[in-house]
This record gives C-alpha cells, structure tokens and sequence, in this order.
C-alpha cells in the first residue's frame, strides 16, 4: 500500500502551520490524524484534506503527576473537530483554576507547538488547542 | 476441540518486592506446578508475561531465564507476551487455545514484575508508553489521566454531578480496600474511608491518590491442561468455559471514552463460547485500576445497563450480601497491580474462589466466575469464564 499522508508529512505540514488530514474516497469519513486506511469503512482511498482548526472539548483533566521529564501541572483535552474526528492536544493560555467542569462542550481553535523529546523520543509537534472567546 | 482445565495455581505476595523478577516468577509457578503434582519437567510450554523488565532490571528477552530457573525441559519453549495490564491474561488465553487446539497437554502460563523498583516518575513514564507513543503520549497524557478525562465524560454524559460521583467512587476504592483487608497475599490490608479518598492528593483531575491503584511488584502463575489429564491429577480442577479477547486503537480511534469496545467484544466472545450471561456469574475479578474503572467494566460486562453502575458500590450491590460480588481479592485497587502478573492473581482469585479456598473472603457457592483485564488506554481487553 503506498501511504496518503506519513507522520513525517503531517510534522512537516503543522511546521508550516498546515494542517492535514485524510478524507476517505469511499464513505467520506475524514481522518485525523493521518492513518493507513479509513476509520469507519476501511476503504483505502484516503485524499488529503485542510482540516478547519474548529472543535468541541469533550473531555478534559489536568495532570498533576506527570511522567518523567514533564512539568506538571498541565492540561489534556479530547477536543471532537468539526470534520467529526476526536483527537488529543493541551489546552494552552488558560488559568488552571479555570481548568472546571464548564470546559465541557467549549469550542477551541487548533494550533501545534513543539514538544521537546526525551530518552526515549525525539522532538515533535504535538496538538495545542486555545479556547475561542466571545 | 478438547475441554481445558486450571490444576495449580500460584501467587507471591504482591507489594514491595526485594526478589528479582525471575524470583518473584520462580516462586509463584513451583507454587503452582507442585498444587498441580506435577514437576518442572511435565510442563510442555511457558506462555510468560512481562511487561516492563527492560526498565526495571535492564532485562529483555526475560522468559528463557524464567524457563531456565525453575527447570523447564529444553524442548518446552518459552515466550514472552506483552499486552499492557492484560498481558498475564492474554498469556493465559494464548496457552489455553494452544491445549485446547491439542498442540500441547500440559503448560504454564502467568506473569511478573517488579514495578517499584522504577520510583514513580520512570514507572509514570513508562506506563504511558502503552499510549500512542506518536501522536498521544509526547502530550504527557498518563493512565490516571485517560481515566480522569472517562470520568469528566461519564459526568457530563449521564448528567450525574461530578460531586457525587466522586462520591460513589470513593465508594468503589472503601469496599476494594475492605475486601483486601481479607485476603494476606494483597498489597495493602488497611481499610479507608469516603473522606480519605475524597482528601487524597489530586493526580489527574478529578482523580484523587485513593482513586488509583498503586504500583506493584509480584508474580502468579498457573498450570492449564488437557481437562481428562486434569482429572486424574487435581481434586478439583476449574474449567475455561469461555475465552474473549479484543483490541482497539489509540484514543483518537475511541472517541466515547465510557465505552470500551474492546471490552464489549471480548465479553461478548467469553459469554457466547461459555453459553452463559452475566447473570450466570457469581464472581468477578474485574479490572479496577481506577475507581472509574470498576464501573465502566461493571457497564461492559453486561452487570449493569451503560450509565447505570455508579452507584453499584454505595448500595452494596457489589459486595458479600449484594447482587455480584466484585474483586472479593481487593481488586487491582488493594491487591496491588504488578502489571505483567495482574491478569494470572486474578486467574488465581477465581480458580480458589471456585474451590472454596477462600477462607473469609469467600463467596459461598461460587460455581462460575470471570476474569476481566484491561490493557493500555482501552487498547486490550481479555476475559475469561471458570466454572467449578
């Protein structure tokens, strides 16, 4: 199978700002991150597509026990874009004190920020999302 | 295809350990293969469980050392199986099909290891390499956090107050520890209260320190055979009646994370193989890392509709005296958590439970139990049905 869209291709895209996921020519699902073949239908026919950046938290916490090399505490989001798929990032530019229940059902933009690596992984773009005010 | 059957079954003490893996592992399967009657040289096959030696001990490739150590035969291969918190359980499937298949008679199958020795941050960090280590763990996501983000969604989607599922929770975490109080082979024997859950240390919001179940370090192991070899070795062999095991993706894959499907394909395996529901079970060892956890399995189990178990454990449904009585072990929660040994304890658990061996903590009258282990962020799940 030759692969739509790589991980390195999607680092490269969100380096550049881009973000890219895959739309599947068989029932339309839209995957993103990028996967080898479609969520729902399994079809194999993924074009790439612009994701919007828009989403919904669903679910959230912040982490105060962190894994080594990580300075908590910080906050975790499940964030379900407008395309449909679910995806998680850090909630970013938000008070912790701020970080309650109400977060649920919130709508966030979608940006990246660099994630340094550590013993076991390089360094890599990761997901950031901000909560979209007024 | 041939009826399979548990004979021994052996388990060291869980908690903090000085004994090496192997040790710990050595341990729990002599145990095992001489309530068998049997010797190390009867065993055709290991199907051993580990899941982090590499980080613990600086050890890979750990089952022909645990194979060498208690005298297995040249020609009896050992191989190693890693699935997370699943891994002993899926050790266990794996060497109950191969009998059941008739490629061998008689083998061993369980788990170690020796969580500790990491300290918490390396064990939290290695932990969370059973998350997606591309596109999720680089977040610094944990497994406390995957079960705090399921319970904000469980909350949110079943209106119940945050606060008082909290409270139900803690509920969960006072009847696992009172049961523990009973069994001696567990991690802790202390009981807690609703208010020392409720004023634990905040791990991952809204998940307190009394909401997790603690790092550990132990082995059990137990030996599977052909059921007519079985009879004539063992007075009271316990059967597999069913076997399930299904998998899932990362997170991003699951989306509705009150739901486990890997947990309700693999239920739905065990139950249609063993011809039972869950209302022909008596006894669970079910996989209550968390307090959240318990509840999500009672729901995947098919104990309760979705959305209706959170408060199982404040009406004492799901203790001596209620409607199915759950981890009467201690659950992950008391008995401790050595990952790669959890799913053979809980094997344990139920094969004594259906012997009658369990002293205070016994269910009277348990003729059919299941084991439920879950793997990484709802990636695996296994279970399996015993009955007497």
């Amino acid at each position: 199978m030759a692969y739509s869209l790589t991980f390195g291709q999607y680092q490269k895209a969100l380096e550049e700002g881009k973000y890219i996921g895959l739309k599947c020519g068989s029932c339309g699902a839209v995957m993103f991150p990028p996967k080898g073949v479609c969520n729902h239908c399994g079809g194999t026919n993924l074009q790439p597509k612009d994701i919007i950046r828009k989403g919904v938290i669903k679910t959230f916490t912040v982490i105060r026990v962190a894994p080594e090399g990580k300075k908590p505490p910080y906050i975790i989001v499940m964030v379900e874009l407008e395309e449909g798929p679910c995806v998680l990032g850090n909630l970013e530019g938000l008070s912790l004190e701020a970080a309650d229940f109400s977060l649920i059902g919130k709508k966030v933009k979608l940006g990246n920020k660099l994630v340094q690596g550590d013993m076991y992984s390089k360094e890599s773009r990761m997901l950031a999302f901000e909560l979209i005010t007024g | 295809m041939r009826e399979v059957a548990i004979l021994g079954v052996g388990m060291t003490k869980f908690g903090v350990s000085e004994k090496t893996n192997i040790e710990m592992f050595a341990e729990a399967s002599l145990e095992a293969i001489g309530k068998s009657n049997l010797n190390p040289k009867d065993i055709q096959a290991l199907f051993f469980g580990n899941c982090l030696g590499d980080f613990e001990e600086g050890q890979l490739h750990m089952a022909p050392f645990a194979h060498a150590e208690i005298g297995l035969p040249i020609d009896s291969p050992a191989t190693r199986f890693e699935a997370a918190c699943a891994t002993a359980t899926v050790a266990i499937r794996h060497a109950a099909l191969m009998v059941r298949a008739g490629v061998y008679d008689v083998v061993l199958a369980g788990g170690t290891e020796r969580s500790t020795r990491m300290g918490t941050p390396l064990a939290t960090r290695t932990f969370a390499m059973a998350s997606d280590a591309i596109y999720e763990t680089p977040l610094g996501i944990t497994f406390p956090g995957v079960f705090a983000m399921a319970t904000h969604m469980y909350a949110h989607k079943y209106g119940i107050p945050l606060k008082e599922l909290k409270n139900h929770m803690a509920k969960v975490a006072v009847k696992n520890h009172h049961h523990g109080t009973m069994n001696p082979k567990g991690h802790f024997q202390k009981e807690i209260s609703v208010e020392m859950v409720l004023n634990g240390m905040l791990v991952a919001d809204p998940l307190q320190l009394l909401d997790c179940c603690p790092f550990s370090d132990g082995a059990a192991a137990v030996v599977i055979a052909d059921a007519k070899k079985a009879k004539n070795l063992v007075k009271k062999p316990v059967f597999i009646a069913g076997l399930g095991q299904a998998s899932c993706g990362p997170l991003y894959h699951q989306s509705d994370l009150t739901r486990v499907k890997a947990r309700e394909a693999s239920a739905q395996m065990a139950y249609k193989e063993a011809g039972l529901t869950a209302n022909d079970v008596d006894v669970v060892e079910l996989h209550d890392c968390f307090t959240i956890a318990e509840i999500l399995a009672l729901e995947g189990l098919g104990f309760y509709e979705f959305g209706k178990a959170y408060d199982a454990a404040t009406k004492g449904e799901t203790t001596f005296g209620g409607k199915i009585i759950v981890n009467p072990s201690g659950g992950l929660k008391a008995k401790g958590h050595p990952i790669g040994a959890t799913g053979a304890a809980q094997v344990t658990e139920i094969v004594e439970q259906l012997r009658g061996e369990c002293g205070k903590r016994q269910v009277d009258g348990a003729n059919v139990g299941l084991v439920d282990t879950l793997g990484g962020d709802f990636g695996t799940v296994c279970n399996i049905i015993l009955r007497s």
